[in-house]
């Protein structure tokens, strides 16, 4: 097996297909089958969009600027990981933390521009029928209208952006367990009580907070089963997800958001 | 990686658990949770033959009043159907064979002390189990378990008010076949890793037994395909409790619109099928090789075509993948389109052939031993190509169109996918029974088992194919009242009768396996005289596999009767063995 043949250990395995150790192996594979799995997502998009006559272009420049931030977000944490992983090379536990910390925090940063987005939209009216209504607010005429006569537009828009908001969510848990371990618990759990008891009933990121909750349990139990010191192999492969995810946006940013923007 | 240290490579060979609760609940060895996958598959595949059983009272006595359940109401009927099915697909014959036995053996069999990820495998098998409580809890719930079949096609799956138990039994069984998928990701994952990365010294790929062929190609298919039924499943639920309209177009329910318009049904077909022609082979892959393995041991003759059979699973993994419109002839789809499905679909002839072949080429000229494993195994062939010959009638729109709706089908999927496949799995519990549990079991029970299983299930499934040929629709509940079908059902009867006689042969498998478990004799470290890694190992294995040391591999995993040497089989580790010219 490879890990020992990176340290010339004479090993009592076949060397490995690919020369390189199983945790990078398996992240490679999960990555394969995630591809599928927004690959479905975006076919369900593309088959919408082209079955449907009059796909409406209502993104306004406010939207398209909030979404190209959000991308400089996430480009930002690319890079971030990039010297996170640099420093865990080079065994360097400070600077490799402070660097994971600074992707978290870019990577916060994207859920949070994503959420309030959500949220104007809802609240002027691109919705989906069962989100419950925003009381007191002024809706545009145009959202509403969208919602009405292009349901799928609002569908895949919500499904599209929510799963990949959901993979920056559990990125930021990944990346925090490897970061912080054990410390990063209580921290994931004020950040669902700020995240609950922070949003108003009516928002969709009230009960999907829970996730961060959920989540504190699954990290609680696999730290209890293995707890182990991470190293940097675990900072590279994590790093894998990180991109992965940011190039999932790469496909959802212009399919989503650029081929739907007003002046189209 | 510099700092990964050896230790990390270590905690494989974690150390033996002390306590019930690690050892055999929470427990990191591949072998208990092999062990625990294989019992969930247990319980699982007799809830869903009782289901079965319950369906073909139905379709012979309408209404009769059955004991507690009392009268079965065409809804529940199909409530059945749909949950007959979808525990067997996935419960059964995706969790025994790779969960259950690739857990256990595919370590083992490549001389490594674990999976590559111990604890994702813990979490694979109780996610799967979560799954099958959460499909289970849809038959207490307000309305029963759905009726949307195990296809769960929209929009009958995707509107709350499309029946009863469409609404939260409906939710239930989406939820639970996305935890099921999870779960299946991470087994996937882990296999693949384990094949790539732990193998022995001197185990190249082309001395993997083809077991290990199996498990590895199989976890493929399901790391591809179980990641879009994912997809699927959020979407459906998204247009059952949030109102998108993925899957729904413009309709009315009893006068009611809808409230959806603009989806499209056919989308959850493309993705559902997607997924589910390749689940077929999920279920059929390992079974074949534990076939070509037992033809092999039991025939004490090299596997025919080793190379050939290794190409032609791989070459049935890729093709699984270009086929699943041949579901779909029936949606209306292009000429051309379903020519081109059609064409795929029986280029799979093909490397099934080459199996086929290949197994008989192995039988002919062998030294059989009609032991238990080895009828089981013979019995998979049988099943396999008289469930496999109909494929290629239903791979033509033609005569699909007129045959898909009918008996035909379920005479045809039974067969191939189920029976082969459950044949599979009890030759494969036949054979490593005494490796898991250090105990042989009854021979003569396993012999009354298989001789009612194989009369049992061609009885049942034979009349199927003529059911449907002379258009019995499949499906549809009280069918005894239609007057053109009423010379049909003498069959029906027939069927129903052989049902009950095959269940009831099941329980000498269940007696047997219990009663050996505690009171079979003894069993040998090599009770089969085979040549792969399991067998050179003590029975039970210890935890680490090999009691603190790796083998080393010299030889490829069928060589039986090789001239020259010492007794009829070479082990695999074994020193090796010299050419003969």
């Amino acid at each position: 097996m490879a890990d020992s043949a990176l340290q010339n250990i004479p090993s009592v395995y076949e060397p490995s297909l690919f020369g390189t150790y199983s945790k990078k192996i398996g992240m490679w594979l999960f990555l394969l089958s995630d591809t599928l799995t927004f690959g479905a997502l975006l076919y369900a998009y593309s088959y919408g969009r082209i079955s449907t006559g009059g796909w409406p272009t209502p993104f306004h420049s406010e939207s398209i600027i909030n979404a190209t931030i959000m991308t400089a977000f996430l480009l930002t944490s690319s890079l971030t990981m990039v010297l996170a992983v640099r420093a865990s090379v080079h065994r360097d536990a400070k600077m490799q933390t402070l660097w994971l910390l600074a992707t978290m925090l870019c990577g916060t940063g994207f859920i949070v521009l994503h959420g309030r987005e959500w949220s104007n939209l809802i609240a002027e009216g691109l919705s989906l029928p069962m989100f419950p209504k925003v009381p007191h607010h002024q809706v545009a005429a145009e959202f509403v209208n969208v919602s009405k006569t292009v349901p799928q537009f609002a569908a895949t828009f919500f499904g599209l952006t929510g799963m990949h908001m959901l993979h920056v969510t559990l990125g930021v848990i990944y990346l925090g367990v490897v970061a912080l371990r054990r410390k990063f618990i209580p921290i994931l759990l004020v950040l669902w009580l700020v995240a609950w008891l922070g949003t108003p009933a009516y928002s969709p990121f009230h009960y999907g907070a829970h996730i961060l909750l959920i989540a504190a349990i699954v990290c609680g139990i696999i730290l209890w089963l293995k707890p182990k010191v991470y190293d940097s192999s675990d900072v590279e492969v994590a790093g894998l997800y990180w991109h992965f995810v940011d190039l999932v946006w790469m496909f959802i940013f212009p399919l989503v958001y650029l081929m739907s923007a007003k002046i189209l | 990686m510099a700092t990964h240290d050896f230790a990390a490579q270590a905690s494989h060979a974690h150390e033996a658990p002390q306590g019930f609760i690690r050892k055999w609940v929470f427990s990191l060895d591949h072998k208990v949770i092999g062990l625990q996958y294989y019992f969930l598959a247990l319980a699982a595949v007799f809830v869903g033959m009782f289901l079965s059983l319950l369906m073909r009272i139905h379709l012979i006595w309408p209404g009769a009043a059955l004991p507690i359940l009392g009268e079965i109401k065409p809804e529940t009927y199909l409530t059945l159907v749909t949950m007959h099915g979808t525990i067997m697909v996935f419960f059964v014959l995706t969790t025994a064979p790779q969960g259950g036995f690739g857990n256990y053996f595919l370590p083992i069999q490549i001389g490594a002390p674990d999976m590559a990820f111990p604890v994702l495998n813990m979490l694979s098998f109780w996610t799967t189990l979560l799954g099958f409580i959460v499909m289970i809890a849809a038959f207490f719930v307000a309305g029963g378990a759905p009726l949307h079949g195990w296809t769960g096609y929209a929009p009958l799956s995707a509107l709350q008010s499309a029946g009863p138990g469409e609404g939260l039994g409906a939710d239930l069984w989406i939820i639970s076949i996305a935890i099921f998928c999870i779960g299946a990701l991470m087994g996937a994952l882990n296999f693949i890793t384990t094949t790539l990365d732990m193998r022995a010294k001197g185990m190249t790929m082309m001395r993997m037994p083809l077991t290990v062929w199996a498990w590895f190609v199989t976890a493929i298919l399901g790391l591809l395909a179980f990641g879009v039924l994912l997809s699927a499943g959020i979407l459906l639920l998204m247009d059952r409790n949030l109102g998108t309209s993925f899957f729904v177009p413009l309709g009315t329910i009893n006068g009611q619109l809808t409230g959806h318009k603009g989806g499209s049904p056919l989308l959850w077909q493309h993705l559902f099928w997607f997924f589910g022609h390749p689940e077929v082979y999920i279920a059929i892959l390992p079974a074949m090789g534990m076939c070509s393995q037992l033809l092999s041991v039991f025939s004490r003759k090299p596997i025919f075509g080793y190379k050939a059979m290794v190409y032609a699973i791989l070459a049935i993994g890729f093709l699984g993948f270009m086929v699943w419109g041949h579901h779909m002839f029936m949606s209306g789809m292009s000429p051309y389109t379903a020519f081109a499905f059609s064409v795929m679909t029986m280029a799979i002839g093909v490397p099934s052939a080459i199996k086929t072949f290949n197994w008989l080429g192995t039988l002919m000229r062998g030294k059989i031993r009609f032991s238990s494993p080895m009828l089981f195994a013979i019995g998979f062939v049988s099943l396999f190509v008289s469930g496999g010959i109909s494929g290629p009638f239903l791979a033509q729109p033609v005569l699909d169109i007129p045959l898909h709706d009918t008996y035909f089908v379920p005479g045809h999927f039974h067969l191939i996918m189920g029976v082969a496949s459950i044949f599979g799995i009890f030759a494969a519990t036949y054979y490593w029974f005494p490796k898991m549990f250090g105990r042989m079991m009854n021979e003569s029970m396993a012999r009354w088992h298989f001789w009612f299983s194989l009369i049992g299930t061609y009885a049942i499934f034979m009349p199927m194919h003529y059911l449907g040929m002379a258009g019995m629709p499949r499906r549809y509940s009280q069918m005894t009242e239609v007057a053109y079908l009423h010379d049909l059902i003498p069959l029906q009867k027939f069927i129903t009768y052989a049902a009950f006689i095959t269940i009831a042969g099941q329980l000498i498998f269940l007696v047997n396996l219990f009663w050996s478990m505690f009171k079979g004799p003894k069993a040998s470290d090599n009770p089969w005289e085979a040549t792969t890694l399991e067998w050179i190992t003590t029975t039970p294995p210890p935890h680490d596999n090999f009691g603190g040391h790796t083998p080393v591999v010299h030889n490829g995993p069928y060589e039986y009767s090789v001239p020259g040497a010492p007794r009829d089989y070479v082990m695999q580790n074994d020193p090796e063995i010299k050419p003969a010219h």
